[in-house]
């Protein structure tokens, strides 16, 4: 029967190998683990599981193959957003009031009507007693208390009720798809770099020295090579104003990130797309700008490029002179960038805006076409795929 | 089997998921990749399984020159170099200049040793790769002797990693993994008891509240760990501050005496202050 949970695994991304199944058989053989299903459950996480982002989902699959229930839930309702259930109140209620709402019906009665409540919420709900939300009487919910409640988003086992270590889903933040911290960007980051050997010879190299010695007839002949440095040339361009104002610390602290992972890093900002000049102090963005052209003249064609913007504009800023919204271009957005993917063949985009909702924009999938389908989302999963598009050569 | 069984020692506290990947691991005889916020005792680990299954410890440290070569054995081509322009008879013997490295020491001992891989992200990439072999047969080829060095026990490996480099798969398939999280309030407490079992019970309470007080503060760069809080207790004891001092029900004195020990950049100093002194003019 574990090679149904070891498929559900393969199922839900979490990368497990027919090697880690029979480890896991081995040690189940082995009486590593007892007879309970919490000894069953680490054991399993510990030899199935390499990764802390996978844990949430290998919870997920757990907690699903072992009782049915969750997977039911994210098939009902999807992710309900965290918010709704941020905890601001707890409830305590006497021994009364828990008699007083000890049932509301079966478990089926249960799910039913949280089907329908879910349709017809919107908004973010606390105490009361109908809608889900935290910390009222409502069986939906967390930090509430209803014997027969369905607890959503709530850490921790606040009135000791039955809740699996899985159903905790604790480790929710290190799924790689969703938090994106200043960290967790330089990590991405590293895949970029490139050691090369450049400057000074200053380091022994014991291999050849030794090669050199021996033809030498034994006397010492030193070599030196230069010491290895990271060699990776990073343009890097910010989109400021506007729309992106919801994303700006996003952006700043990708940009406080990468500052300390390349030996050449430029960045310049622009406003919604590419024209004829780019700016690099935002406060003095009308009285110092830099010619684009300027830029591709002095930077070589093997730096990389990494736009960063929500790409949401009008298409008229793209396709047409003049549809710039701060000023009059001459040129059109898509000239220019064309001009700049001409000279740097290896460029991405990172787009704020989450995938899904990039195909309701029209200029995002303009942009898209632009940049040959080098579009990424700008999560930690996103940003490794562009960092591995980046490193393909053209 | 049951003496084999870790179960965290006097000094350490394991929590369950730990003790299983822990036994799991030692019973298979795999390596286990341990991972996990700074500070949270991911390289005591090793030294207290050593202890508690009274086996003897090799810790090999990892640093970003490190090359796997060097775990086995090295060659010490210049020292022959150098004896043989000397004239040393030792020369004729290749054998005499063959290094012993920390693996080969631990596949040498009579009893099962635990070794601590420390830091094995800060290596090069291509460093666990060039184990495989070893960690999966324990056993190595010397080329300059022409020997098989085998293991005579296998060795408890044990991994740490601070997740600055993504391992390879082959790597980690033949390893158990455990991510050991931050301690909840609870298994705090256990911990501190454990470090100071003197400890008055209203500063214990006092102290932990006031580091998860800091610890909930948004946007901190680096936010005080286990570690530190052993510290911070340590001086608190020392300086013999009182309980009621570190209460912040009073607005004006929320800044937990000797503060330095929990926050450790000036930036995170800077945001606690001024949040401090946002509360001060809300309470007024």
């Amino acid at each position: 029967m574990l090679v149904d949970f070891f498929y559900k695994l393969r199922e839900v991304d979490v990368p497990v190998s027919t090697t880690e199944y029979l480890t896991l058989l081995e040690a189940l053989s082995q009486r590593v683990a007892d007879y309970s299903v919490d000894e069953f459950y680490y054991l399993a996480r510990a030899t199935l599981v390499k990764d802390e982002r996978h844990y949430d989902r290998f919870d997920k699959a757990f907690g699903a193959y072992f009782k049915g229930l969750e997977e039911l839930f994210d098939a009902v309702i999807g992710e309900i957003p965290l918010e709704w259930l941020r905890r601001q109140t707890e409830l305590r209620l006497s021994e009364e009031e828990k008699q007083r709402i000890e049932s509301l019906g079966g478990w089926e009665k249960l799910m039913q009507t949280l089907r329908e409540r879910l349709e017809q919420q919107e908004k973010r709900h606390q105490g009361g007693s109908k809608w889900i939300g935290t910390g009222g009487t409502s069986p939906f919910g967390g930090y509430g208390y209803n014997s027969e409640g369905v607890r959503i988003g709530q850490e921790g086992s606040r009135n000791r009720r039955a809740v699996k270590v899985w159903d905790k889903r604790e480790f929710r933040n290190l799924d790689d798809t969703v938090e994106l911290g200043t960290r967790n960007i330089k990590l991405a980051l590293r895949r970029l770099r490139q050691f090369a050997r450049e400057g000074a010879a200053e380091e022994l190299d014991l291999d050849h020295t030794i090669h050199a010695t021996a033809k030498n007839a034994g006397l010492l002949d030193l070599k030196m090579i230069p010491e290895r440095h990271n060699a990776a040339k990073v343009l890097l361009f910010l989109d400021v104003g506007g729309s992106m104002n919801d994303h700006v610390r996003i952006c700043e602290e990708m940009f406080s990130a990468s500052r300390s992972e390349f030996k050449h890093l430029e960045y310049f900002y622009f406003h919604n797309c590419v024209y004829e000049t780019v700016w690099r102090d935002n406060r003095r963005r009308h009285s110092e700008q830099m010619s684009t052209l300027d830029i591709i003249r002095t930077y070589g064609s093997d730096h990389k490029v990494v736009l960063v913007g929500d790409a949401s504009m009008s298409p008229y800023e793209i396709m047409y002179p003049g549809g710039g919204v701060e000023h009059m271009n001459a040129e059109a957005g898509i000239v220019w960038m064309q001009r700049l993917l001409a000279v740097y063949p290896r460029a991405i985009w990172l787009n704020p805006v989450a995938e899904p909702y990039w195909s309701y924009t029209q200029s995002i999938e303009m942009i898209q076409e632009i940049m040959d389908q080098r579009m990424f989302p700008l999560t930690l999963e996103g940003l490794d795929k562009g960092m591995r598009a980046l490193q393909r050569s053209h | 089997m049951s003496e084999n069984r870790f179960r965290g020692t006097d000094t350490y506290v394991a929590t369950n998921d730990l003790m299983m990947a822990v036994n799991a691991a030692v019973t298979l005889g795999r390596p286990l990749l341990v991972k996990g916020e700074p500070g949270t005792g991911k390289t005591q680990l090793a030294e207290e399984i050593a202890t508690a299954l009274s086996r003897p410890f090799i810790q090999w440290h990892i640093k970003s020159t490190t090359k796997a070569q060097q775990g086995l054995y090295e060659y010490d081509a210049v020292a022959r170099l150098r004896d043989s322009q000397l004239g040393d008879e030792r020369v004729h013997d290749i054998a005499n200049y063959i290094l012993k490295g920390r693996l080969w020491e631990a596949f040498e001992y009579d009893v099962q040793p635990v070794v601590l891989i420390d830091e094995i992200d800060k290596a090069d990439i291509e460093f666990p790769n060039d184990l495989l072999q070893e960690l999966d047969r324990m056993e190595f080829f010397v080329y300059e002797t022409k020997q098989v060095i085998n293991a005579k026990h296998r060795p408890i490996i044990v991994i740490t990693s601070n997740n600055e480099k993504e391992l390879p798969d082959a790597f980690l398939r033949r390893c158990f993994f455990h991510y050991i999280r931050f301690p909840d309030r609870g298994t705090m407490t256990r911990i501190v008891r454990v470090h100071y079992p003197d400890l008055k019970k209203n500063l214990l309470d006092e102290a932990l509240r006031s580091f998860f007080e800091v610890r909930e503060v948004p946007g901190l760069k680096k936010k005080p760990s286990t570690s530190e809080l052993l510290d911070w207790i340590k001086l608190l004891v020392a300086e013999d501050i009182p309980a009621d001092a570190l209460r912040s029900d009073d607005p004006r004195k929320i800044i937990p005496p000797l503060h330095g020990a929990l926050l450790k950049n000036e930036q995170d100093v800077h945001l606690f202050e001024r949040l401090v002194f946002l509360n001060r003019r809300n309470a007024r």
